[in-house]
């Protein structure tokens, strides 16, 4: 088999596509140039992912297999950071790698491997990819710290029927362990932490720079509408968010809601983050169509725990009614829903 | 053509052309044997010094100049870098005037020098690739410390009028530093400063079968300019460094049979890509981009509907080597500022590819490029 292997430059992936080499497979590594840095004005100018690209090249020559750099900042600049910006100026809670996962990573890619006649995709997702009852399955990685399902839980049958996560059947103390083993320069290379395009930055000063409505000054409103402060700018808080109000009052206080069109950021008590139903739009099933069975576990953060909930279609919207009251669900984050350890389908949390 | 150390066939001669077997040759001696540096007082020295020398004066006589006025320098991209920088940093305050469709190496040193203040004009090219001589003229000024228009464009290669520009820049601005890159242009074009009447000219090794890491600047006597490099004082305190003895040796050998060879290169090369587009239309309806007058190794194609990026791996996967013009430090194939500028769309400058012949192309090889090219894209 021919198989395109997505190559970040970390471990994970570096180490997926060893072990596409050692199973016998014809192995193409590509890097996909997502972000390029301020100034990236001039054609040879502002490459952001030189080095992690040199990590991904490197082993690709030690591996003896062919390694391309593929141009997707277009595609990312729509498909993710615009929509991110969009999200927090909208006061949603937007999660970017799970838009590049659908919008770039399995979308895109996945067309453009059959143009270099490639049968497969393959990762470095921490995820179960198992073929089961006439349908592929998404199930939850091996590792419990590193599972990545959450993330890919828009995965339909068109993708999963060409994608591979070979590390997924692995802890992450074994990938690393395979990359020492072989020699791969990445075996120590630390886990990526922050959103790529916002780097080490916080992601409001992101936002700020890529938008003044980031800034523009408003309220602050208690529940019943009552102005109880000043603040700089709607980036500045997030559903949930208990620091950094710029008001102090006897006992805790959150972000309950954020207005942008009005700029007006609504606080009241952890009581008023509590939340008991939700309404998922944007909905997909990993095997085209619902579970029979209503009872589900529900993610909707990506190393949060699922919470069992039942779940009931509405035309195109599910609603999602939880058995126990959750706090701090913010709009614009992705809801995943599990039947045990397996994905069964997602949306984005809009009500 | 056929690069069998590589199994490829090679079609980015003007990326990079294989040196011709005498080269190395001629510079083996000064790897390891005669290593001195050409600086010293001693017979290892003296040695390393007189093989620099001769190398020189070689260089110098095949582009009409003399041996002083022949500046070594580590590339095509130092020689730009001097060229541009160094006439504006001896002025007061002397602006650049160019074209829109330079290599970096021109446009990023005039941009550098924007940065300081200077003034900086890209004239922009015509559809056909070229450049308008009037239109050159009408953005000098007599401020202009330096005019600089390439020989022949590296990706379409497309040649410029560069004698009737350098005729009007001396009518608008008789003291303004006229340069030339001729980085792409040596391996056809009959080079002679004389003739072409200008003060500066780059060229690089290693795009007409020499070393890789070695080129020149041609510096007309008389010529101000300040160094970009400062240090020991070599090359006339216009470039200092230890000399890459070895480098400009090759270079010099490189260059002769370039010189020898030049003609019929033209009567070789030509033909094959002119065969190599013909059949390439036929069969995947590639479609040229440039009508007018242009390099004879260069075939430079648009292929309606599909994308170079995609095109480029599907090549390499297939055994052939070609290019998209330009990409960025990463590897990624990022959009051409030569075909922008032409008045391409992105979308248009995507759908585009360069393949170059070279000194190894033989007859029939343009035929059988094509039908390979051809393979692999259908």
């Amino acid at each position: 088999m021919k198989v395109l292997v997505a190559m970040s430059g970390g471990v994970d992936s570096s180490v997926a596509a060893a072990l596409m080499v050692e199973a016998g497979h014809e192995v193409i590594g590509v890097t996909l140039k997502l972000w390029e840095g301020p100034g990236g004005a001039m054609p040879t100018a502002g490459c952001c992912t030189v080095s992690d690209s040199e990590d991904a090249r490197r082993v690709a020559a030690q591996l003896d297999i062919p390694y391309y750099v593929l141009n997707y900042t277009d595609r990312f600049k729509v498909g993710v950071v615009d929509r991110f910006l969009d999200d927090y100026l909208h006061g949603r809670t937007p999660n970017p790698c799970i838009e590049c996962n659908r919008t770039v990573k399995f979308d895109h890619l996945l067309d453009q491997a059959g143009e270099f006649a490639c049968d497969m995709v393959v990762t470095g997702h921490y995820a179960q990819n198992t073929y089961r009852d006439g349908f592929w399955r998404l199930g939850r990685g091996v590792d419990p710290d590193k599972d990545q399902s959450y993330v890919l839980a828009m995965l339909g049958q068109r993708e999963l029927e060409q994608v591979q996560f070979p590390v997924g059947v692995q802890t992450k103390a074994e990938t690393r362990e395979i990359a020492a083993g072989l020699g791969l320069r990445t075996a120590a290379k630390p886990d990526s932490q922050d959103i790529c395009f916002v780097g080490d930055g916080d992601y409001r000063d992101f936002v700020r720079k890529h938008s003044d409505e980031a800034e523009r000054p408003g309220v602050l409103v208690d529940t019943a509408g009552t102005v109880v402060g000043e603040h700089e700018g709607i980036i500045n808080f997030t559903v949930g968010q208990r620091r950094g109000l710029g008001v102090t009052f006897g006992e805790p206080r959150y972000v309950v809601e954020v207005k942008p069109e009005s700029a007006t950021v609504v606080i009241g008590q952890r009581s008023d983050l509590a939340v008991r139903s939700i309404v998922l739009d944007q909905v997909t099933w990993v095997i085209g169509q619902p579970p029979d069975r209503p009872a589900v576990t529900v993610q909707y953060r990506a190393h949060g725990e699922a919470n069992p909930a039942v779940f009931a279609m509405e035309d195109d919207q599910v609603l999602v009614h939880f058995d126990r009251t959750q706090y701090g669900i913010a709009i614009g984050q992705t809801a995943a829903l599990y039947d045990g350890d397996e994905v069964v389908g997602s949306g984005i949390i809009v009500a | 053509m056929w690069d069998n150390s590589n199994h490829m066939l090679y079609l980015d001669h003007a990326a990079t052309t294989p040196m011709r077997p005498a080269v190395w040759e001629a510079m083996e001696p000064f790897v390891a044997d005669t290593f001195g540096n050409s600086s010293g007082s001693h017979g290892v020295s003296r040695r390393a010094k007189n093989a620099l020398e001769e190398a020189r004066e070689v260089l110098a006589g095949l582009i009409g100049a003399r041996p002083q006025e022949i500046v070594f320098t580590s590339g095509g991209t130092e020689a730009d870098n001097l060229a541009i920088k160094g006439p504006s940093l001896s002025s007061s305050g002397g602006g650049v005037v160019t074209t829109a469709i330079e290599h970096e190496a021109v446009l990023e040193s005039a941009h550098f020098l924007a940065g300081l203040g200077r003034s900086v004009v890209e004239v922009p090219p015509e559809p056909s690739g070229s450049v308008d001589p009037d239109r050159f003229a009408a953005a000098i000024s007599p401020g202009t410390a330096v005019a600089s228009v390439m020989t022949a464009n590296n990706e379409t290669g497309a040649v410029l009028p560069v004698a009737a520009i350098v005729r009007v820049v001396r009518s608008v601005a008789p003291r303004a530093a006229i340069h030339t890159d001729a980085v792409q242009a040596f391996n056809s074009e009959d080079i002679n400063v004389d003739d072409l009447e200008v003060d500066l000219l780059s060229l690089a090794a290693h795009k007409f079968g020499g070393p890789r890491g070695v080129g020149l600047l041609y510096v007309r006597a008389g010529t101000a300019l300040e160094p970009v490099l400062h240090g020991g004082g070599q090359e006339l305190g216009l470039r200092s460094g230890t000399h890459n003895v070895m480098g400009a040796v090759g270079m010099a050998v490189a260059a002769q049979l370039a010189v020898v060879d030049r003609s019929h290169f033209r009567a070789r090369v030509g033909p094959e890509r002119d065969v190599f587009e013909v059949r390439l239309g036929e069969l995947v309806g590639a479609v040229r981009t440039i009508d007018g007058e242009r390099l004879p190794q260069h075939a430079h194609l648009r292929f309606p509907n599909r994308i170079n990026e995609t095109m480029l791996i599907q090549l390499d996967q297939g055994g052939v080597a070609g290019s998209a013009g330009s990409a960025c430090q990463s590897g990624a194939v990022t959009p051409s500022h030569v075909l922008t500028a032409m008045g391409m769309s992105a979308s248009e400058a995507a759908e585009c590819l360069r393949f170059s012949f070279g000194w190894t192309t033989e007859a029939g090889d343009g035929l059988k490029a094509a039908e390979l090219v051809a393979g692999v894209l259908s």
